[in-house]
């Protein structure tokens, strides 16, 4: 295998009044060492909970119900990350997979300074790491990140702290132990764009300098076009289409990213009406059993019913589930 | 009667800083510095600038929901500075404001129909007829059906809630509104729909609007004057397209530049801003912008240069791009 992660049929459950409720729904997803996956979506669609099912955090009554992700793990070889026993998953998360989270300011524990709380994630991987030689590594990753007045910093509390800097810290804590693989869920939402230009351009750094893979979970399309070599559009616990992000940029074969690329450059020209694709988000946990983007699609007919299409090859290494490109129907 | 329906003139707004334990005053946070713009009737004027930069103060400054330290509103000719407490509550039936987050503006024990009678109660005298017929139409508008009415917040999703948020400033048919980040909480694909009705209306109902985000895209698209703010001042304003195509402001080139461009040829790294916005209860002396700024020289560093007309536009800068 040369990929770093292949997700295999991929499916998360739930329960809700006691009743089995699918999540996400047969998702299959390659990341290749160095390079960048995006993982585009709107709210409920079940990118984040892809994301969490592979460090084992998904939260009760969130369950996975089939499926495997093969990881190519440095330390223990080829383990399935889905089925791993809990103590060896601990070896994983936070040092060959590290995980940044959407909101730097809840997820910092306000009560501890940077230091201690940077000093956690490397003594929890090496516990007889002299303290000198920890207090090197915090400031070699704080300058990766561009951290002004480090030693300041390291003493300061998270509220002490701008939202820019606790994002770039929350980075630098995903690095202290060169992982292979850094999941970013929704990194720069929270921040301007001027930070967030910063951030973007500090991850397309790292991954050059490190040869880190990483999955970028984001809602925004822009983002994804700065940052990702490979795309996935999730729509309603599915992929919908995936390509590289020129691919997907310049022909996008589905409906929904048609839309939603449509919805983004109508801003640029002056017109009367902004591109709107119709209708609203699905909320998550219905999924349909024909094709899910029917009531919103635009090329929509009656026959779009008659089933789940499938995800097929409708270009080179290009992806798409819609039956304008192939009749097949998923059983 | 002024062309401009609206005039801000220096509106400033500090929130003092106390401490120990008689509250003494030991500062200032300058949220608003020194704003001053004018909006002309229907017209689309945006405010726009990174967190904390004091937009949505000056906003709510605007309409007095924030009491304002110094500074002239003028609007419809009448200084509403001047007004006592019963007067802007008369006037805000012609002066609404729309909130940016309609999961906490929208009160969760009230349906519809009394979300969007308490305006028309508290300006108007009308009959329960008369209501009725003022808030079907309203409704009918904002695409909530008639048996909807007696629904919920909760039961509505982000978009529709804020639809009712709009609908609910609206109803009292204003003829300005603050919109305040109204599309920043929804998913991408809704914002488009909000937008669209949000300007629809603006369009029939023949609003003057300040739309204040930090959007730029939507932004470009919705207005035809901007403000670009930053610390609490304005720093370039004029035309859209104009400072869209060539800002004239280091800061609003920054700005403009920190977009992400979709598409994935043009990954060109720009020269990207570097630091963060600096704390407005310490702005730094000079030209606030200064620190961060690459042409900055001696004279950015000790006067803080003021909004004056440039090429067409209103610029603070002691060193414009050219």
């Amino acid at each position: 295998m040369q990929n770093l992660l292949e997700i295999k049929d991929l499916k998360i459950k739930t329960l809700r009044n006691k009743e089995e409720v699918m999540l996400l729904d047969k998702v299959n997803l390659n990341i290749a060492p160095g390079q960048c996956l995006g993982i585009v979506g709107e709210s409920g669609c079940g990118k984040s909970i892809t994301a969490n099912s592979l460090l084992k955090l998904l939260p009760y009554p969130l369950s996975v119900s089939s499926g495997n992700a093969m990881f190519k793990s440095p330390s223990l070889g080829m383990v399935d990350l889905l089925n791993l026993e809990e103590n060896a998953m601990r070896g994983i998360r936070g040092k060959e997979i590290a995980m940044i989270f959407q909101e730097p300011m809840t997820s910092l524990d306000p009560i501890f300074t940077i230091e201690r709380q940077m000093k956690e994630a490397l003594e929890f991987h090496h516990p007889h790491m002299p303290e000198n030689e920890k207090h090197e590594r915090c400031v070699e990753v704080l300058k990766q990140v561009n951290i002004p007045r480090i030693e300041q910093t390291l003493a300061s509390y998270p509220h002490q702290l701008s939202g820019g800097q606790l994002q770039r810290i929350m980075i630098a804590i995903a690095l202290i132990n060169t992982p292979a693989l850094l999941i970013a869920d929704e990194p720069t939402t929270a921040l301007d764009v001027t930070i967030q230009a910063q951030i973007l351009e500090l991850m397309n750094n790292l991954k050059h300098e490190q040869n880190a893979s990483v999955m970028f979970i984001t809602h925004d399309l822009g983002v994804i076009a700065e940052t990702s070599e490979q795309v996935a559009v999730f729509y309603s616990g599915h992929i919908v289409e995936e390509a590289s992000a020129e691919e997907l940029f310049y022909r996008p074969a589905h409906p929904y990213t048609e839309g939603l690329i449509r919805s983004i450059s109508s801003l640029n020209e002056k017109g009367n009406q902004l591109y709107s694709i119709p209708g609203n988000v699905p909320p998550g946990g219905e999924l349909k059993s024909y094709c899910r983007f029917y009531d919103r699609c635009k090329y929509a007919e009656d026959s779009c019913k008659r089933g789940l299409p499938m995800l097929v090859e409708v270009a080179p290494k290009h992806y798409c589930r819609c039956f304008r490109h192939s009749m097949e129907v998923e059983v | 009667m002024s062309e401009y329906l609206l005039t801000v003139k220096n509106l400033k707004t500090y929130f003092p800083i106390k401490e120990g334990l008689v509250k003494r005053t030991v500062g200032y946070v300058k949220a608003v510095e020194d704003v001053s713009f004018s909006v002309k009737q229907k017209q689309v004027y945006a405010i726009v600038g990174e967190s904390g930069c004091g937009k949505s103060t000056a906003g709510k400054s605007i309409v007095r929901l924030i009491e304002p330290t110094a500074g002239e509103v003028i609007f419809d000719g009448k200084n509403l500075s001047s007004l006592s407490d019963e007067e802007i509550r008369l006037k805000r039936r012609d002066m609404q404001f729309i909130f940016q987050n309609p999961y906490s503006s929208l009160n969760p024990r009230m349906n519809v129909y009394q979300l969007l009678s308490e305006p028309l109660k508290t300006h108007f005298n009308l009959t329960e007829n008369e209501m009725q017929l003022q808030i079907l139409e309203m409704i009918d508008k904002i695409g909530i059906t008639e048996d909807q009415l007696w629904r919920y917040p909760h039961q509505f999703s982000g978009g529709q809630k804020q639809r009712i948020s709009i609908a609910r400033a609206l109803i009292t048919k204003p003829r300005f509104v603050i919109a305040d980040e109204p599309v920043s909480a929804l998913d991408v694909s809704i914002q488009a729909q909000v937008l669209n009705l949000l300007i629809n209306l603006q369009k029939e109902m023949e609003l003057a609007m300040v739309f204040i985000s930090h959007d730029l895209n939507v932004v470009r698209f919705i207005s035809s004057e901007v403000a670009v703010m930053y610390l609490g001042s304005i720093m370039e304003s004029g035309s859209t397209d104009e400072i869209y195509q060539k800002p004239l402001h280091p800061y609003s080139k920054a700005l403009l530049d920190a977009v992400p461009n979709i598409d994935p040829l043009k990954k060109k790294r720009r020269s990207s801003l570097k630091g963060e916005v600096p704390n407005p209860a310490n702005p730094p002396s000079g030209c606030p912008f200064s620190p961060r700024c690459s042409r900055a020289d001696d004279i950015c560093r000790k006067e803080k240069p003021t909004l004056s007309f440039y090429k067409g536009r209103n610029i603070a800068c002691h060193n414009p791009l050219e």
